[in-house]
């Protein structure tokens, strides 16, 4: 291998694999090492899965030597304990789903094991994927691997913290209202979230269904377009999918950024925010316009009800979401129950954790009849103002630039005890799940105590190739940098 | 004192599909517990719905045979609350925007028709079936996700009978639009009622109670008549009739308390995000009603005008949407539709019920019927000896001439043939042919019935009439 385990990425493992200079198995048994060594420290990871990913990438190994290709045949994935494979535990981070074994893949699983992909293990997050920090996954915390003192960020941080950390090549994540990129931007990799309806549902476990997503973090952008590429399109098991053709996105790179409008939105660059946060990003703009670029001042006014309508909404779909898990049909069941309903109490007393309680009685306290209209109602209809804000301003402008979070990563247990001000962190993110629109997080800079900064680059729905191209010449530039300063 | 009695219903028809509301699993029935299922009709995690179009197609179809206003925009809820027997623990319904409004079924009680309005219909799956153990329950999830419509009625009806009559008819348009098998048995039809009685018949309506999943007509019946009979006791004696929800118990034969109107569900409906909005444009919706088949009612004036039959014929035809489809198959073959209806209406009705099958099934297929029928009307055999070709023919199939044929069951028509039959009567029977002469016009009869019976039942009656009468006047 001409680059080591812990720095490569999908591309250049395919470009490995198919010259002969490593086999799979080779990979995923480097891999499964880099983990044993890294992730007591970390705790990335859940669940490994190690003998079947040995196996897979055995039988990668043999479907290459009769000849046949496939766009990550070999490549170990790691999944985030959200998405259903078959087989495998999906316990979500929480107890309520001990013991319970997936019998089927997600559309998205399904893809990539068409084209080889290898799935080693499951990585942790916050238990349903609520939260933003991974301090709620109900079995264990994350660290994040620029600083272990810190959360990697949520709920996607096990994905996150793994490629960071180098104890995966890519990864995949969910995003309902930034659960991919703030992660990403909290340990410096690349985080996408598509467009709603672009990537298939079918088999991630529901937390919000109008918001969530599938999306891959992975170390580069070209990681990312790759992945989007064998993720994106219709699937005929999940209605909110869309019928809209999927482009090559690997195509679509290019290192330049000549004629391209970007958006500057003002809300998103606000009083009491870090500075450094602030400085990083409006740093990396400076470069778009050198890449050619022509940056514009915008306005989405009603970015500032972003998260009470976020809360309202995705509390409200959650809440019927998770009432399947009961203790009927599978997962944990409290013993020592008469009847139905003591069963349903003490089993959903005892498996969920606080912050999952806490937002199904708030989705129950919005549905519930005489309130539905002052929340949920209002709520949906505040969503198609924001909609309609970026419809606006897309009109002009080919991508939008924007801090991805108002911090970089915070302390573990700084927020843990204080859900209003982890809410906020979501407070750029939720935005483009609310929109339906798609996003990116694309690291720009480290803090002085040396913590990564994301910008994130927002562009209109099923326009990925858009900001995978802002992402992508943004990023060739900075290696540019680099490279100079590191000759200097 | 009288009483005014207002009812509404809310019927729930399980829609003929092969596959499931939100998912591929079979519909079938009686297959072992937990069978037909999947991820999706379990509610696993991660399992989203598909919409089957053929529940929306069937949904539709009733509609507009009901004369429904069919909403080009409408979309799925999710309905909360917790059961066993509910895999995802909200049930997929249709809360604000339902498929189809408005619409109304004629009934016919006691000769007298009246209009029932129904305010909607709506799609929705169905739930799993509890099972309990002598130490443990456990759930059937074949039947979760089975897509059932449900139609609500505005409280128009003034009577168990007129609630019994309107369910028969709602069975019968169902069963006549292909949308349901409506096979009772199978719990296919599921009813709850609504019920209020009032002593002023200018006033409001009074407090109405509810009773829940009753799958007879009978059952229905009956706890109506109880629930009626409830209430107006009730008033008489200056009570207070509270809204609640009751269970009827058809073995004590009364109504019990289930939840009061306190405890009712807030069952927190919204809509269901994994399923979009279905939108049906004007041009579906009339390519549907061009689909359409003729309604009941229609089609009895119908059969009185086209054929001739009485109205009481049409009737008794179209109860039955395959015995009426059967009754003018032949008749279109056929020159003497009355006599077709006399056929299917007695012999075919009374074998179908003694053999206990369907009219589907039968071996006589409508060419044969008619033949049998000509063969009567052109005097080739007699309407005895039909009726052994028909049973004949029921049991065994064929055709009624090879029939005739192989029995010999050929009327003699031959003038000579019976000339020679009737010369002997009577000279076998002298005292008979003096009694006539005598003026005993009666001693014909006999002689006519000793033709038949030398002729082993084959001779034409009325050319035997005939001839012994202008015999016996000549000689
Ligand atoms: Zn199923």
């Amino acid at each position: 291998m001409t680059t080591s385990i812990d720095k490569m990425t999908a591309h250049e493992a395919i470009a490995e694999l198919n010259s002969g200079n490593v086999s799979s198995e080779e990979l995923v048994t480097a891999l499964l090492k880099k983990i044993e060594s890294r992730d007591a420290e970390i705790g990335a990871y859940i669940s490994l899965d190690a003998d079947a990913a040995l196996q897979d990438a055995r039988q990668a190994d043999r479907a290459r030597a009769s000849g046949k290709s496939g766009r990550l045949l070999g490549v170990p994935v790691a999944v985030k304990d959200i998405i259903n494979v078959n087989g495998q535990a999906c316990n979500c981070a929480s107890k309520i789903l001990e013991g319970y074994i997936s019998p089927y893949d997600a559309t998205v699983i399904r893809m990539l094991r068409n084209e080889g992909a290898v799935f080693v293990g499951r990585t942790n997050m916050d238990e349903f994927a609520m939260g933003s920090s991974c301090e709620n996954s109900a079995f264990k915390i994350t660290r994040n691997p620029a600083n272990t003192n810190c959360v990697p960020g949520g709920s996607s941080g096990g994905s996150a913290a793994a490629v960071a950390a180098g104890e995966a090549i890519v990864s995949l994540g969910s995003d309902t209202g930034g659960s991919i990129r703030q992660p990403a931007a909290f340990c410096g990799c690349i985080g996408l979230k598509p467009s709603y309806g672009r990537v298939s549902r079918y088999g991630l476990v529901a937390f919000a269904s109008s918001l969530d997503q599938i999306g891959p973090i992975a170390k580069d952008v070209e990681d990312a377009a790759l992945l989007l590429g064998i993720i994106a399109g219709h699937d005929p098991m999940d209605s909110s999918s869309v019928k809209v053709p999927v482009p090559d996105y690997t195509a679509s790179l290019k290192p330049n950024l000549r004629g391209m409008t970007l958006g500057l939105p003002k809300e998103y660059f606000v009083d009491g925010m870090n500075s450094e946060v602030r400085d990083a990003v409006m740093r990396a703009v400076a470069q778009c316009e050198n890449l050619g670029a022509t940056i514009s001042d915008v306005s989405l006014p009603h970015t500032e009800y972003a998260i009470a309508t976020y809360y309202v909404i995705a509390t409200a779909e959650a809440s019927a979401n998770l009432a399947r898990f009961d203790g009927v049909r599978y997962g944990k069941r409290a013993e020592g129950s008469n009847d139905p309903v003591e069963m349903y109490y003490s089993t959903r007393a005892q498996g969920f954790g606080e912050e999952v309680k806490r937002r199904i009685i708030l989705g129950t306290y919005v549905l519930s009849s005489g309130y539905y209209d002052a929340y949920y109602l209002s709520a949906q209809k505040v969503r198609t103002l924001m909609r309609r804000d970026f419809q606006s301003v897309f009109e002009n402008c080919d991508a939008l630039l924007a801090p991805v979070t108002p911090t970089a990563a915070f302390r573990i247990g700084e927020k843990a005890n204080d859900p209003l001000q982890m809410y906020l962190a979501d407070i750029f993110t939720a935005t483009a799940n609310l929109a339906g629109i798609c996003g990116i997080s694309v690291p720009c800079g480290n803090t002085s105590d040396e913590l990564p900064i994301g910008m994130q680059v927002l562009g209109p729905a099923f326009k990925e190739e858009s900001i995978l191209q802002v992402a992508y010449a943004y990023e060739q530039e900075q290696k540019q940098v680099a490279k100079v300063a590191s000759k200097q | 004192m009288s009483f005014y009695t207002a009812i509404g219903l809310e019927v729930h028809v399980q829609l003929r599909t092969r596959s499931k509301m939100f998912c591929g699993c079979s519909t079938e029935y009686g297959a072992p517990p937990n069978t037909h299922v999947c991820p999706v009709c379990l509610g696993y995690p991660g399992a989203m719905p598909t919409m089957n179009e053929e529940a929306i197609r069937l949904t539709v179809l009733m509609g507009l045979m009901i004369g429904s206003r069919i909403n080009s925009y409408s979309k799925f809820d999710r309905k909360s609350y917790f059961y066993p027997d509910m895999p995802k623990n909200y049930q997929i319904s249709q809360y604000d925007q339902p498929l189809c409004i408005g619409g109304s079924v004629n009934i016919n009680v006691g000769g007298v028709t009246k209009p029932i309005r129904v305010t909607r219909i709506h799609l929705e799956e169905d739930v799993g079936k509890n099972m309990h153990f002598e130490q443990t329950s456990g759930v059937d999830f074949n039947r979760a996700g089975i897509p059932l419509m449900e139609i609500v009625t505005e409280p128009d009806m003034a009577s168990p009978d007129e609630a019994f009559a309107f369910l028969h008819a709602i069975k019968q348009i169902a069963m006549y639009a292909g949308v349901s098998d409506c096979d009772l048995e199978k719990g296919n039809l599921r009813v709850d009622v609504n019920c209020s009685v009032r002593m002023d018949a200018e006033g409001p309506l009074g407090t109405k109670t509810e009773i829940k999943n009753m799958n007879t007509f009978k059952g229905v019946h009956n706890a109506l008549e109880y629930e009626v009979s409830r209430q107006e006791e009730i008033l008489l004696s200056g009570g207070i009739v509270l809204q609640e929800t009751l269970r009827w118990d058809a073995d004590q034969g009364t109504t019990t308390g289930m939840r009061s109107k306190e405890d009712a569900h807030d069952y927190r409906y919204f809509p269901e995000p994994d399923l979009m909005p279905i939108c049906l444009s004007g041009e579906t919706i009339d390519d549907l009603r061009r689909t359409l088949p003729e309604l009941p009612a229609a089609r009895r004036s119908r059969l009185v005008s086209q054929y001739g039959l009485p109205d009481y014929d049409a009737g008794v035809l179209v109860a039955d949407k395959a015995v009426a489809d059967y009754f003018e198959a032949v008749a279109e073959l056929s020159s003497n539709p009355k006599a077709v209806s006399n056929w299917v209406m007695t012999e075919m009705l009374r074998m179908l019920a003694e053999s206990d099958t369907t009219i589907d099934n039968v071996r006589i297929g409508a060419h044969e019927l008619a033949e049998l029928i000509s063969l009567v009307d052109c005097g080739t055999i007699s309407s005895t000896a039909a009726k052994d070709v028909f049973m004949e023919m029921f049991q065994q199939g064929g055709r009624p001439a090879d029939i005739v044929e192989s029995k010999g069951l050929r009327q003699v028509s031959d003038v000579d043939a019976i000339e020679l039959l009737v010369a002997r009567a009577m000279t076998e029977n002298p005292a008979s042919v003096a009694d006539y002469k005598a003026g005993k016009k009666a001693a014909a009869k006999f002689l006519v019935g000793q033709v038949m019976r030398l002729s082993k039942g084959k001779a034409d009656p009325r050319m035997v009439d005939r001839m012994v009468e202008s015999k016996l006047s000549g000689s």
